[in-house]
């Protein structure tokens, strides 16, 4: 049987559509309401609750925990501030990525991990011999994540301190009413928002506090439907969507580099030795055949396509994740991997591996849509992520 | 000298902003003048009352043209449009009927009334959406015009010719009916449903000064489809921010483009020089001079102030004064302590949930129990009287959008429907109490918290919504959404092209084709044929 999450009390009754997907062997909603869209429009527009238990969660402690994580890690550990959150990739020795996740500094010897796929061996085995202890507390921990503008309001009301002063891409312990938390200031939806760590006993309560104080706030429970769309807005990267983890690749070519899916700004070839540095410095040399880009799809492209079957583009609803294929011409040159309507920015927006060197901003591409069982193609033009950034963001 | 200008707009609604958009965008030089200190005109948000932002007249965003989203990069301008997904109609008896986002869900809710409505409410459904999307493209094209035989203008209903070529022989017929009936007897051959009758019906009365009964008004039924195809734009919903939050975002990327918008700047007349519209003066004193100017106004207003007459042709004058801005319409927006709690809400708990009453606030509202319910409401206003139970459209713009109220509190913005022009006796403050009282005591009918909840209200009549917007009597459209008033024939015949009898004069208001409501396609088209004339 599936978990549930140490919310599902509260969770269970508000899923009105039934609509259950599976993360990490828990059961996680997909939208509470019958369709997500309310939910998007309160990430962006308002305040979203989403459950996000179900991450892999990490505690590396101990006098050499800095320098484990360091030897783990494509980022510079050593740099990350008592307080700070690095966002980072770590890959295997020949330099592919095996997950991404986030690190998070709460005291100089004291860190804590969150990953999509289970790591528990993998930072052990790489942490033999050194002074560090390293605890899986995912199932031990319970985690909520609060996106939108009214986010830190809703926070404020709660909290001991006031969050005004936690900056983006940091954590602090905070009590919220009488509850211990730690919060961060990080998420998955390019929005301002934060996510909120406790132990399971406070899960019920700390979710009764937060749905009550952001009530006049138009607060939203959210399901991972909602999330999707708003990380493709984002231009945030999903393991097994986007990429395959080098764990889990079947041959070869499934496997990517971060210079690849535009992580190569996470990696620190300045920094000491660390796994897959010589693999990963050869490859910045080289140079990578294949970028992660954007493609904006030509909207009256894209009518005329559906037109050809007397059709109105049908684009609304979920974001997509199968492999579609994008061509130059009619030469293969990559595929979409995920993609949506965007509708805030009221676009049809599509995450894409494309090889050089049709992946430089503003080639023009054409992305492959079916219509009417005919596969057609749509003019797209190669642009920068995020597709949406708003200045909340970090402010 | 050179103009400073290439083209003066008059008017900052948001015709006049997406006209000046499109000249800027085709590198003319370009000025708008608006009257009052805030751009949009019958499409603002202000906060009235400290803390409490209305959407002070229209508070729906319905067929705003997608191309236009697109074009002028509203979303980057930060235009968002938030889902208004359900209408509730409670009834007399304290039941209700409820149209929901979701197909089964509302079947549900359309059985619980009658089986057989439940099927046609499917197979209305299928048919109405195919005929607006043959009729759709009209809105987004300059109305053919069957007396000019020109070859463009065959061209032109040969396209059109093309759209209805492809309906079913059924469909057509349908098409034919809906341009002729009433909404009551359309709705009719369809349902037995007395509320879903009332309620749809509705939308065929909306801005117009006939009843449900009246031949004529089954066409703007058809409206609610061309939205559903635009779906995906949310060309139907609730605009962020109010729908200022429309306007704004339009003078933002007319700026951008490098439109000037000059605020608190009344124009008081066109000044013509033989045949050609040369310049404006300005109420203060100023003349300023452009190669074109365009109005934004409603045809009387362009045509029979600001324009001297006797540099029109009186057959065109007649036919100004002729056309119809018979004002129906009133509005009051509520500042209010708690939601309403609706009688109804017993009922919608009991057959749907305990969520059921929070969802139906956060759609639309629609007090329409029955045809006959809005056919009396009319009936009051024939005879020159507001309607004493009025027809009511209301939304929740707080539990759409959190900004727009206190924390806990909230914003309710009521249309209301009948509230004549031509009030017997004339509207004064008093009459203006009396309408707002008359629409609050019905709707307490429904919601009996509704008394106490209130924490300020505006009440606007139609001499207020003209004396603010300056649309001629209040009319809400510039001009009825009646047959005889649309496509080559808004807002006079043979002037349907956006062209007027002056030379190097354009209109581009609700008042022109494709007609009223957010929509503008009016601004776009005018400034693509000025555009053209230009060549
Ligand atoms: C009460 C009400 C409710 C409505 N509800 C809806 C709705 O829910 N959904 C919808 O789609 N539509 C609705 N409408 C209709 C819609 O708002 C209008 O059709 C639309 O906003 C008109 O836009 P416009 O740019 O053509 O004209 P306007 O918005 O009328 O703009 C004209 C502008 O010209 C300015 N002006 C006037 N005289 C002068 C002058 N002499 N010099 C300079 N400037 C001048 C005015 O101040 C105004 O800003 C509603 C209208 C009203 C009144």
């Amino acid at each position: 049987m599936l978990r549930h999450t140490p919310f599902h009390s509260r969770t269970a009754p508000l899923c009105e559509g039934q609509n259950w997907r599976r993360w990490a062997g828990y059961l996680a909603a997909g939208s509470y309401e019958l369709t997500h869209e309310r939910e998007y429009w309160a990430i962006r527009n308002a305040a979203a609750l989403l459950d996000v238990t179900p991450l892999y969660k990490y505690v590396v402690q101990g006098p050499d925990a800095a320098r484990v994580l360091n030897h783990i890690m494509t980022r510079d550990i050593a740099k990350c501030a008592v307080g700070q959150v690095m966002y980072t990739p770590w890959c295997d020795d020949d330099g592919k990525v095996l997950d991404d996740g986030t690190v998070h500094r709460r005291a100089e010897d004291l860190f804590f991990v969150t990953s999509a796929d289970p790591n528990y061996l993998w930072f052990c085995e790489n942490a033999q011999g050194m002074r560090v202890t390293i605890e899986d507390v995912s199932d031990a921990t319970a985690a909520l994540s609060l996106q939108g503008p009214n986010s830190r309001k809703i926070l404020n009301r709660l909290a001991a301190g006031i969050l005004d002063g936690l900056g983006y891409f940091r954590t602090t312990p905070m009590q919220l009413r009488e509850l211990p938390t730690v919060i961060s200031r990080t998420g998955y939806t390019g929005d301002l928002g934060y996510e909120i760590w406790t132990e399971n006993q406070y899960a019920e309560p700390l979710w009764d506090a937060l749905m009550q104080a952001g009530e006049d706030y138009g607060i939203t429970p959210m399901g991972i439907l909602a999330l999707d769309v708003a990380r493709i807005e984002a231009g945030l990267i999903l393991i097994e969507t986007d990429y395959t983890s080098a764990r889990r690749a079947r041959i070869e070519g499934q496997k990517s580099s971060p210079y690849e899916i535009n992580l190569g700004w996470t990696v620190n070839l300045d920094k000491g030795n660390f796994i897959g540095k010589r693999a990963l410095a050869q490859h910045k040399k080289r140079g990578s055949d294949w970028q992660f880009v954007g493609l904006d799809v030509d909207w009256v492209a894209l009518e005329n396509v559906y037109a050809q079957e007397g059709l109105h583009p049908a684009v609304a609803g979920p974001a997509w994740r199968q492999s579609t294929p994008v061509y130059a011409d009619d030469k293969w040159v990559g595929y979409g991997s995920s993609g949506c309507w965007s509708p805030i920015l009221k676009k049809y927006i599509v995450l894409a591996h494309i090889q050089a060197p049709y992946n430089e901003i503003g080639t023009n591409l054409n992305l492959e849509v079916t219509v009417e069982h005919k596969r057609k193609q749509a003019a797209a033009t190669v642009v920068k992520t995020p597709f949406y950034d708003p200045a909340r963001k970090k402010k | 000298m050179a103009n400073p200008f290439d083209v003066i707009v008059i008017g900052g609604g948001h015709n006049g902003l997406i006209n000046a958009a499109y000249l800027a965008r085709a590198r003319k030089k370009v000025m708008v003048l608006e009257r009052r200190h805030l751009v949009g005109g019958a499409a603002v948000t202000e906060e009235i009352f400290p803390g409490y932002k209305f959407s002070e007249f229209s508070y729906v965003v319905s067929l705003l043209r997608p191309e236009i989203i697109r074009e002028l990069e509203l979303a980057k301008h930060g235009l968002e449009i938030l889902p208004l997904p359900s209408t509730f109609t409670p009834t007399l008896d304290h039941d209700y009927i409820a149209f929901w986002d979701d197909h089964d869900e509302t079947r549900r809710e359309i059985y619980r009334h009658s089986p057989h409505d439940a099927d046609a409410y499917d197979d209305y459904g299928f048919q109405m959406y195919q005929m607006a999307k043959a009729i759709r493209p009209i809105l987004s094209m300059i109305p053919p015009d069957p007396a000019a035989l020109s070859f463009t203008e065959l061209r032109r209903l040969l396209q059109l010719g093309q759209f209805a070529r492809s309906l079913p022989e059924k469909t057509i017929y349908q098409l034919y009916k809906l341009m002729t009936m009433s909404a009551a007897d359309f709705l009719d051959e369809w349902f037995d449903c007395v509320p879903l009758k009332g309620t749809k019906t509705a939308s065929g009365i909306i801005g117009t000064f006939m009843g449900p009964r009246s031949p004529g008004t089954a066409y703007v039924l058809l409206h609610h489809y061309m939205g559903e195809i635009d779906g995906a734009f949310r060309a139907w919903g609730f605009a962020k921010g109010g729908t200022g939050g429309v306007s704004e975002a339009i003078a933002s990327s007319a700026r951008a483009l490098g439109v000037e918008i000059r605020l608190s700047a009344p124009v008081s007349r066109v000044i013509v020089r033989n045949g050609r519209a040369v310049g404006v003066a300005l109420e203060n004193g100023d003349d300023l001079y452009a190669d074109t100017i365009v109005s934004s106004l409603d045809p009387k207003r362009t045509f029979l102030k600001l324009v001297d007459e006797k540099e029109l042709p009186d057959d065109f004058v007649d036919s100004i004064r002729r056309f119809k801005t018979r004002g129906s319409s009133g509005k009051v927006n509520l500042a209010l302590s708690e939601l309403p709690r609706f009688a109804a809400f017993e009922s919608l708990v009991r057959h749907n949930d305990s969520a059921a009453p929070m969802r139906a606030l956060r759609g639309a509202v629609s007090i329409s129990p029955s045809i006959e319910y809005i056919e009396r409401a009319f009936d009051d206003a024939k005879y020159g009287n507001f309607s004493q139970r009025p027809y009511m459209d209301m939304i929740i713009p707080s539990l759409i959008d959190p900004q727009m109220a206190p924390p806990g509190k909230h914003v309710m913005s009521i249309f209301v429907q009948y509230a004549p022009y031509n009030l017997n006796g004339g509207w004064n403050d008093a009459r203006r109490e009396a309408f707002g009282d008359a629409v609050i005591n019905t709707l307490a009918e429904f919601a009996p918290n509704i008394k106490s909840a209130i924490l300020h209200r505006q009440v606007l009549t139609p001499w207020d919504v003209e004396e603010i917007t300056g649309l001629t009597e209040g009319n809400i459209f510039a001009g009825e959404l009646a047959l005889h008033q649309l496509f080559f024939l808004r807002p006079a015949p043979r002037w349907g092209s956006y062209r007027t009898p002056l030379r190097h004069f354009y209109q581009c208001g609700s008042g022109t084709h494709p007609g009223g409501g957010i929509m503008g396609a009016g601004g776009r088209l005018a400034a693509l044929e000025i555009l053209k004339d230009e060549k």
